[in-house]
């Protein structure tokens, strides 16, 4: 990352140069290490597996300069660890917030790490390194109380000086304490409480923001190696055609490129990426497809009707004998969607002697790392992999098919080779949000309770599929099959849970128009969970508008959910355009619970952003296929949201410290889709039954609705 | 074919020899190694490649190099004045309108096109004319508001 400073290239050189491992270095070099875990089963199993050591999987050092850094395999792509992760580690350890560098995603610097997913960095992760922050600062203590022949309680620490609570003047800084040091220990020392925090929940700026608005940050594609060649690679024109024959002839006629046909990987490659783009152009290739009929007409029949295993997710009390006043069967349905970050995928190989450098844009560094061994039959640790800015993620930037193909390219040509995807490229090698159907069935009593809810999910994965209300019998089961999607498919931010929380919170109103209630009350009367009350009421009370019984003309949406222990609650206003079918999202508020909060502009951020990145998947995201063939190829075809569409986002930080910091980057993205939908469906009189909710969706429902009337 | 090209490029003049159908994109990135100027989908549908030729914003990746002959280019590099940051970054700071951050330098670059255009730009002014640049993170809103306060910046005389 940017901020690793002069110790840690130095550290890079130290240990390239002297071929020790990370354990050898700390006991070595001078300052204080602190070795910390924050998943000690599956960091025991990598570790050995790894040849590392195996009971910590990340540290900070206190250099002699004073600077402390914090070693991780974590990433930043725009979630702001980078900055609320140094917030928590400098309030531990009483040093100003400028004094911490973050050296982030480098597989020769950083322990192992399982990926940067899940919302987990400050909720796992977050913890672990602020007892190792506490830890580092009892022994700064304790080595000042030496030098100071002051007890320890009779001192205090600021901006890394410790000084005489009686006689400021007798100080020693962080600085001076270490150096000369060789000092390592495991965190165990007791972090504070949040009432004494001065920096950890202080609404901060990105620290990275200075270099992101002048061009200075580096991401993987703008690394400059002397020699180094771009790679084109041959696409096939679906997912499971097969080559049958290719020349290369024309291709090899351009001026300076090199053309590599091995084993399948068939690639041009020049000095200038948009000439290897020409000469990829100009080889000719011929391939069989098998034909397909699954495309997006077909694909819901083609969920429904795999032959499948059903397991249930959860289940309570007796579904047969519940009461039914009212009872619902209905279903969702959710097209396949793209990351669609605005950085490509991008990696970068070096294949030297001695060791094989590697940058890459991947939110799971030591994945690749092992991919990239595997592909050259090295060892992970002959591989240094380094993770620069990254343009993007969403779960979406993991290890794709340019890792193997980069590594066998640099190796072939001893060169330095760069594959940076295509936007095609980029959407026809994305692993999709899965399209997937929700078949609910539910009933209420004639006061307007929930009864029994029984929920079949075919596909769209488990997370937050279970009921929030408070529901006497439930039973919810996941379908599994094999074969299920003609391409890849994968976490795309907040997994399962977009799609189920549509269906879910899409049903809760089905419910409550039926029982003559508004969404507020309906959702008020079914709840019993304090928190997620207390979420929704901080939500109504910000939107400040009455609700009516549905559906009410008005455009108004709720939507709540507990994603992963974070509370929300968002509500929607919008304005439907009956003649052209266009969705207008005039304002959201959404409220979230995620306990302890870290950094509260962070926060927002991440909300503003999830809910406006997520009126996309709900009005328009839908990828064109048939069968392997991806039609989909680019921002004309596939709009995301754009600066006319973006409403306002008022975010409402709900106050909880005494629960731990939960997760941030996905939760509230989660909740769009079945807020937008039970807005639209307020607004126009019809329910909504299918994501995107395109213009011809909407005029469709709206025929059937004038039919009906 | 290969032809000379003459231009200036962030207040120096410099020289390129290169194939002339060449985007102006790939010969910043490479031959100039600028590479705050960034490929988002080659078609000039996300805005990440604007640069300014001639102080108006261009698609970077739809501009041939041997269009900016005897012309100015600004990249982002060139956008700041001996280290003081432009009253546009600036802004981008102030309202933390930055997450990824991939596609930064060409909101910066479209805004300040729009504002030489349209120095009293309104908020809806602005929307406008920014829809065509896309941020997959969701910034659109404290863009905007970044936008709307260097325009008032600007009008102090902030401007380069």
């Amino acid at each position: 990352m940017k901020n690793q400073n002069i110790s840690a290239s130095l550290l890079v050189e130290l240990l390239q140069v002297q071929k020790i491992d990370r354990r050898q270095f700390i006991q070595t070099s001078g300052g204080i290490a602190i070795l910390f875990s924050l998943y000690p089963t599956i960091t025991v199993g990598q570790g050995n597996r790894r040849g590392y050591p195996s009971n910590f999987n990340a540290y900070l050092l206190i250099g002699a300069d004073g600077r402390v850094s914090c070693y991780t395999g974590k990433i930043e792509m725009g979630q702001g660890i980078i900055t609320s992760l140094a917030q928590m580690l400098a309030e531990e350890l009483d040093v100003a917030l400028d004094q911490v560098d973050m050296v982030m995603g480098d597989t020769l610097l950083c322990p192992w790490d399982g990926g940067t997913t899940g919302s987990r960095s400050t909720k796992v992760f977050g913890p672990a390194l602020r007892r190792a922050g506490a830890e580092a600062r009892a022994v700064l203590l304790q080595l000042a109380s030496e030098k100071l022949g002051i007890p320890v309680e009779g001192l205090m620490v600021r901006n890394g000086v410790v000084s005489s609570k009686s006689d400021p003047d007798k100080s020693v800084n962080y600085a001076e304490l270490a150096q000369g040091r060789r000092i390592e220990r495991n965190a165990e020392s007791k972090i504070k409480h949040f009432s004494e925090h001065k920096v950890s929940g202080k609404a901060i700026r990105r620290s990275d923001i200075r270099d992101k608005v002048t061009g200075a940050a580096k991401f993987t594609g703008d690394i400059r190696l002397p020699g180094m060649l771009y790679a084109r690679v041959l696409r096939p024109p679906s997912h499971n055609a097969k080559l049958k024959s290719v020349d290369t002839t024309t291709a090899k006629s351009v001026p300076g490129v090199t053309v590599v046909e091995q084993n399948g990987l068939i690639a041009v490659l020049h000095e200038q990426p948009d000439i290897a783009e020409r000469a990829i152009d100009l080889v000719k290739a011929e391939y069989d497809s098998p034909a397909s009929e699954l495309n997006n007409e077909t694909v819901f029949d083609h969920l429904l009707n795999l032959e499948s295993e059903k397991r249930p997710v959860t289940e309570k009390g007796d579904i047969a004998g519940a009461k039914r006043f009212k009872t619902f069967d209905e279903k969702y349905y959710n097209h396949y969607v793209a990351h669609a970050p605005i950085e490509t995928h991008t990696v970068l190989v070096d294949v030297k002697s001695d060791m094989i450098d590697v940058w890459c844009s991947s939110q799971t560094p030591f994945r690749v790392q092992e991919k990239i061994a595997d592909a050259l039959n090295v060892k992970p640790e002959q591989v240094h992999l380094r993770t620069p800015f990254i343009g993007g993620g969403f779960g979406g930037k993991k290890s794709s098919t340019e890792i193997t193909e980069a590594a066998q390219l640099a190796k072939i040509t001893g060169k330095p080779v760069q594959i940076a995807f295509t936007r095609k490229e980029e959407f026809f090698y994305d692993a999709f949000r899965p399209a997937a159907v929700i078949h609910a069935r539910s009933g209420i009593d004639e006061k307007g309770r929930i009864t029994f809810w029984d929920f079949d999910h075919y596909y769209p994965g488990n997370r937050s599929a279970e009921p929030i209300y408070d529901i006497p019998n439930y039973r919810v089961l996941s379908n599994r099959a094999s074969d299920v999607h003609p391409f890849d498919t994968g976490a795309w931010r907040g997994p399962g849970s977009n799609t189920n929380v549509f269906a879910m919170e899409s049903h809760t109103d089905v419910m409550a128009w039926a029982a003559g209630m508004d969404p507020l009350s309906f959702r008020l009367k079914n709840l019993t969970d304090e928190r997620m009350v207390r979420v929704l009421k901080a939500a109504a009370d910000q939107f400040g508008k009455t609700f009516f019984k549905g559906p009410s003309g008005k455009g108004y949406g709720i939507a709540c959910t507990d994603y992963l222990n974070t509370y929300v609650a968002t509500i929607a206003e919008v304005k439907v355009d009956e003649r052209t079918g266009i969705v207008t999202v005039k304002r959201v508020v959404s409220a979230q619970d995620m306990g302890e909060i870290i950094n509260p502009l962070g926060a927002k951020l991440q909300i503003e952003g999830g809910i406006t990145m997520g009126i996309g998947y709900c009005l328009s995201e839908e990828i064109e296929f048939n069968g392997g063939e991806i039609f989909t190829e680019n921002f004309d075809t596939y709009p995301i949201t754009r600066f006319s569409w973006a409403p306002v986002v008022e975010a409402v930080l709900i106050d909880n410290p005494e629960l731990a910091p939960q997760g941030c980057g996905e939760p509230a993205i989660t909740t769009s889709g079945a807020v937008i939908a039970n807005a639209v469906s307020d607004a126009i009189g019809i329910r909504m039954h299918t994501l995107p909710m395109t213009p011809e969706r909407i005029l469709n429902a709206i025929k059937t609705r004038d039919k009906q009337e | 074919m290969n032809e000379t090209i003459n231009f200036t490029l962030n207040g120096k003049s410099v020289s390129v020899s290169t194939d002339s159908s060449r985007s102006l994109l790939w010969v910043l990135r490479t031959e100039f190694e600028l590479t705050g100027t960034k490929y988002g989908c080659g078609e000039g549908l996300c805005g990440s490649c604007t640069v300014l030729v001639n102080e108006r914003a261009v698609r970077s990746c739809q501009t041939l190099i041997k269009s900016v002959q005897s012309k100015s280019v600004i990249t982002i590099e060139g956008l700041s004045n001996n280290g003081s940051l432009h009253p546009l970054q600036k802004a981008f700071i102030e309202h933390n309108a930055v997450q990824c951050g991939f596609c930064t330098p060409g909101m910066i670059l479209n805004a300040y096109s729009l504002l030489m255009e349209n120095p009293t730009a309104t908020e809806q002014e602005i929307t406008e004319g920014m829809d065509d640049n896309l941020c997959r993170c969701g910034s659109y809103k404290r863009i905007v508001q970044a936008i709307f306060t260097a325009t008032e910046e600007m009008r102090k005389g902030g401007a380069r």
